[in-house]
């Protein structure tokens, strides 16, 4: 089998029945964050970035570039919780948010800049997608995802 | 569980599973997968189609949400987007799957731990 390394530019994208102002909200407030995104505690300003576990350690170092609510936040990424992640240089997260004429939401995450960061890039690989599809959960039923 | 593609079409379960059930379009995919990002022309080099037809498999891909087209400057960038596939996968493989192969996980280890 080859080994494949992770892309330094990942791109995730879900439809999700909910408005872009819920979207903003469920992604930048802590009472949301910590039922979808690996129990963080997250709050983003427009100067700060803070993403704390419930014994109030940051999991995430993170630097706010972009900031408009409720159409696209920009941030860069170092994961705190793990050294091999840490030690590497941060990438960059870019969320967009586009309401579609149907009264859905298209959310977009790209993470990229990730040239050197490649623990981090095989690791996000499939923690976005277990974010965004528990974020789409909770959104559309009120539950986070079961298991 | 639904999805709803870019051209505001309803769009449930079965056009992803419609747009997996080609070998081209898996095969396309699987390059994607290797390098993402990539443009027409790059895709195009590496099969025996014409440009064409690798656009037409191409908008399969778009309209289940498989592939996202991005502008990067003047080209336009074809990325890999796992979390359709993501979304079946909980829906319809978690379900059937997790605990029968979980039991036969354990008679494995049962069994050789035995021996």
């Amino acid at each position: 089998m080859t080994t494949i390394t992770a892309q330094a530019t990942q791109v995730y994208s879900i439809f999700i029945r909910a408005t872009p102002e819920q979207i903003w909200e469920a992604i930048t407030t802590p009472e949301f964050t910590h039922r979808y995104f690996y129990g963080t505690h997250l709050t983003v300003t427009p100067d700060a970035y803070q993403s704390l576990d419930t014994d109030g350690n940051a999991m995430i170092d993170a630097s706010v570039s972009e900031f408009e609510p409720p159409r696209r936040l920009v941030h860069t990424w170092l994961a705190l919780f793990d050294p091999e992640q840490a030690a590497e240089q941060a990438s960059r997260v870019t969320w967009e948010i586009e309401p579609q004429e149907d009264g859905t939401t298209l959310l977009t995450v790209v993470h990229d800049q990730l040239e050197g960061a490649p623990k981090t890039a095989e690791s996000v690989a499939g923690g976005w997608m277990y974010v965004l599809s528990g974020l789409k959960t909770l959104l559309e039923t009120g539950e986070p995802l079961a298991g | 569980m639904t999805f709803w593609s870019r051209n505001l079409q309803f769009v449930d379960d079965d056009q992803v599973f419609k747009a997996l059930a080609d070998p081209t379009r898996r095969h396309l995919l699987d390059r994607l997968f290797e390098r993402d990002g990539r443009t027409l022309t790059e895709l195009e080099s590496e099969l025996e189609m014409t440009r064409f037809g690798v656009m037409k498999h191409l908008r399969v891909l778009e309209d289940a949400g498989l592939v996202v087209p991005r502008r990067q400057g003047r080209e336009k960038l074809h990325f890999l987007n796992p979390v359709p596939i993501r979304l079946i996968h909980d829906r319809w493989i978690d379900k059937y799957t997790e605990h029968r192969v979980a039991a036969l996980a354990d008679l494995k280890q049962e069994l050789e731990e035995s021996a």
